[in-house]
């Protein structure tokens, strides 16, 4: 760690890791909810838990960005970041308004917090992933607007570097595609028209440079290549995601009441969304290929190019599986876009997250790595994670194809339930590889703990 | 090429010839992914014709084939002008180099006048994208080009900047050889787009 200030990137992280675990737990109960229907009814129906696994998930990616950010921005631009305090004081707020909201999703009906929250006002929730009360959202904003002042201060002052203008550039992104979540017309084909600007443009577009840029970072650091190449890389890489990413927003426009040409341009261009991932697979892989230096910190390592290939598998592969508007046509809203969209967060968001999580926690811990005994753990933990995320995806997948035929497809098409009932084998195997997940992360976790002889930080 | 024409013992030879592609490696990614993203348009598009042929046939005679002719040359004009752009660089003529540069940087200017001429023609016969998969695919496609034209301008025009700079020289003009490879790409893929839309049957 170079500078004093970086060190704020810890409380991000420990939070996220905390919301991780309950994004899991919260995962487990509706997985278990999908073949034991009234469990833990009527306390935590389906739909709470449903919120609280995808919000949870995005709120710990949201604020592992946001420590990637403190941490790498002022190393990038070689200065202390402009208001450590900021930072500090920022983190609680969003701590406490996503906890607070957790809490308000668990303990009150939704209807009722939709009520006491002011949603009369300027009606905004009960849509998917933007579920939060407009006092949470209003919140966000307030907190992506000071977070990314004292980022852009900080960038503004210091050198100017292509990782720290990608990664601000996606930042802004970010911010700016979630004030459409404050657009709800009452057209219901302009409101899903515009709900995907925030849902689409962030996975598949804004978030996608925060991804390279982090990824690009650490792989910098751990591999000594020179900047010159590892920035002609990220150029690439962003532009490629851009090209495919803005216009693949027509995958989502196929049947919502769009006009039909929006079933040519989505295909191709989403069509040709793996590539960008493809790129960022070989990216990884070259770079450390063709490392200048032996970094102590293998954990790091493995997880930068877990990264490369679970983003490519998850958000490219599984992505353009189901992309086609002919193929579509049949997988729309089947599981097989619960199995892309489990490899694809997994894939590319968790582990980028953990990545620059691994790199950076023992520098701000006082070493340049952890024991060997502690990345050992940590690796278990990477592979426990991943090959339960892989399996998951297959179950689900297994389950989405019997669903399009037996829903869809067949001479006598079954309702939406019976064929739910005849998946229910694939739903327990999942369920299963959850709970492996859940031990994978518990030893991740553990691994934090375990001391042994350390490397002093270089 | 100019290096392999110096050379002048035959053994030389093999040795000269460039063993990367001209320009920068980065670039070669980029013009690939370019010309997948056209290409899987273009299937798509025959596909499409394949299934509506007599909708397409019908619609076909209705563009301007004259705009889109002159267009053709314009760019086949600027392409050469790049190319001999390079070759001067290459041989430290540099006054030349830049002299080339710019008359392909007018070419492209041409084809985007041309180009608006042509799509006011369409809009003011309320022509749009749902029209119908004929004009949505020819105002897609020629669209998507008219953009790349746009960028690729944009980057000769930065080559050109640095070149009135003084920025390349026979030495080293990696920098003008990158733009040069993408402005090629921009003149290979209307090169097929032309015949495909405008003219076969």
């Amino acid at each position: 760690m170079q500078y004093k200030s970086q060190a704020v990137a810890k409380p991000y992280f420990i939070a996220a890791l905390a919301l991780f675990v309950a994004q899991i737990l919260f995962g487990l109960i509706m997985g278990l909810q999908y073949v034991w229907g009234d469990f833990l009814f009527p306390h935590i129906p389906f739909n709470v838990a449903r919120m609280v696994h995808t919000n949870a998930l995005i709120v710990w990616l949201l604020m592992g960005f946001m420590g990637a950010a403190y941490y790498l921005v002022p190393e990038e631009a070689e200065t202390e970041l402009h208001s450590p305090k900021l930072a500090i004081a920022l983190f609680w707020i969003f701590l406490v308004a996503a906890g607070l909201t957790v809490v308000g999703y668990l303990t009150v009906p939704y209807a009722t917090l939709a009520k006491v929250t002011g949603n009369d006002l300027l009606p905004t929730m009960g849509r998917e992933f933007l579920e939060q009360p407009l006092l949470t959202k209003a919140g966000i904003v307030v907190v992506a607007l000071a977070f990314l002042f004292n980022i852009t201060m900080t960038i503004l002052k210091g050198r100017k570097t292509a990782i720290n203008t990608v990664l601000l550039l996606g930042l802004w992104g970010l911010a700016v595609m979630f004030l459409f979540s404050f657009y709800n017309p009452d057209n219901l084909v302009k409101d899903k028209f515009y709900w995907w600007w925030v849902v689409h443009l962030w996975v598949e577009g804004v978030w996608e440079l925060i991804l390279g840029a982090i990824l690009a970072f650490v792989l910098i650091k751990i591999t000594g290549v020179d900047r010159e190449v590892i920035e002609k890389w990220l150029y690439v890489i962003i532009t490629l995601t851009l090209v495919t990413g803005i216009i693949g927003t027509g995958h989502h426009y196929y049947w919502i009441g769009t006009p039909e040409y929006w079933q040519v341009w989505g295909s191709i261009f989403s069509a040709l969304e793996p590539i960008p991932f493809f790129a960022m697979t070989l990216f990884a892989f070259n770079m450390v290929n063709r490392r200048r230096r032996e970094h102590p910190n293998k954990a790091a390592t493995l997880w930068a190019l877990g990264t490369g290939v679970m983003a490519f598998l998850g958000a490219g592969v599984w992505g353009f599986l189901h992309t086609l508007a002919p193929v579509n046509f049949y997988t729309h809203g089947t599981q097989i876009t619960a199995a892309h969209g489990h490899m694809a967060f997994y894939g590319a968001y968790v582990m980028v997250n953990l990545t620059i999580i691994s790199y950076a926690m023992p520098l701000m811990r006082g070493r340049a790595a952890n024991s060997n005994k502690s990345q050992v753990t940590e690796m278990w933990g990477f592979w426990l994670m991943t090959v339960s995320i892989v399996f998951i995806t297959l179950f689900l997948t297994a389950a989405g194809i019997l669903q399009v035929w037996l829903q869809r497809v067949s001479d006598n098409p079954m309702p939406f339930m019976m064929a739910q009932d005849q998946a229910s084998l694939f739903y327990w195997l999942r369920e299963w590889t959850g709970v492996v997940f859940l031990v994978g992360l518990v030893v991740y976790l553990a691994s934090f703990f375990i001391k042994g002889e350390e490397k002093a930080a270089a | 090429m100019t290096e392999t024409l110096t050379g002048d013992a035959p053994v030389s030879r093999a040795a000269a010839l460039p063993r990367h592609p001209p320009g920068d490696l980065a670039i070669w990614v980029f013009i690939l992914a370019e010309l997948l993203a056209f290409g899987v348009f273009f299937a798509v598009y025959a596909v499409t014709r394949m299934k509506n042929a007599a909708l397409f046939d019908a619609m076909q005679p209705n563009l301007d084939r004259n705009a889109g002719a002159i267009n053709t040359v314009l760019l086949l004009a600027g392409s050469w002008c790049v190319a001999r752009s390079v070759d001067s660089i290459a041989r430290d003529a540099r006054p030349a180099s830049v002299r080339w540069l710019g008359a392909a940087i007018a070419c492209g200017g041409g084809f985007l006048v041309v180009k608006v001429f042509e799509y006011a023609a369409k809009f003011a016969a309320g022509i749009n994208l749902a029209t119908n998969d004929f004009y949505m695919f020819y105002l897609s496609l020629t669209f998507f080009h008219f953009m790349h034209v746009i960028l690729g301008m944009a980057i000769l025009i930065a080559v050109w900047i640095k070149a009135r700079a003084g920025g390349y020289s026979a030495a080293d003009h990696r920098g003008m050889e990158t733009g040069a490879a993408y402005w090629h790409m921009v003149d290979l893929v209307w090169i097929i787009l032309f015949p495909l839309v405008y003219v076969m049957r």
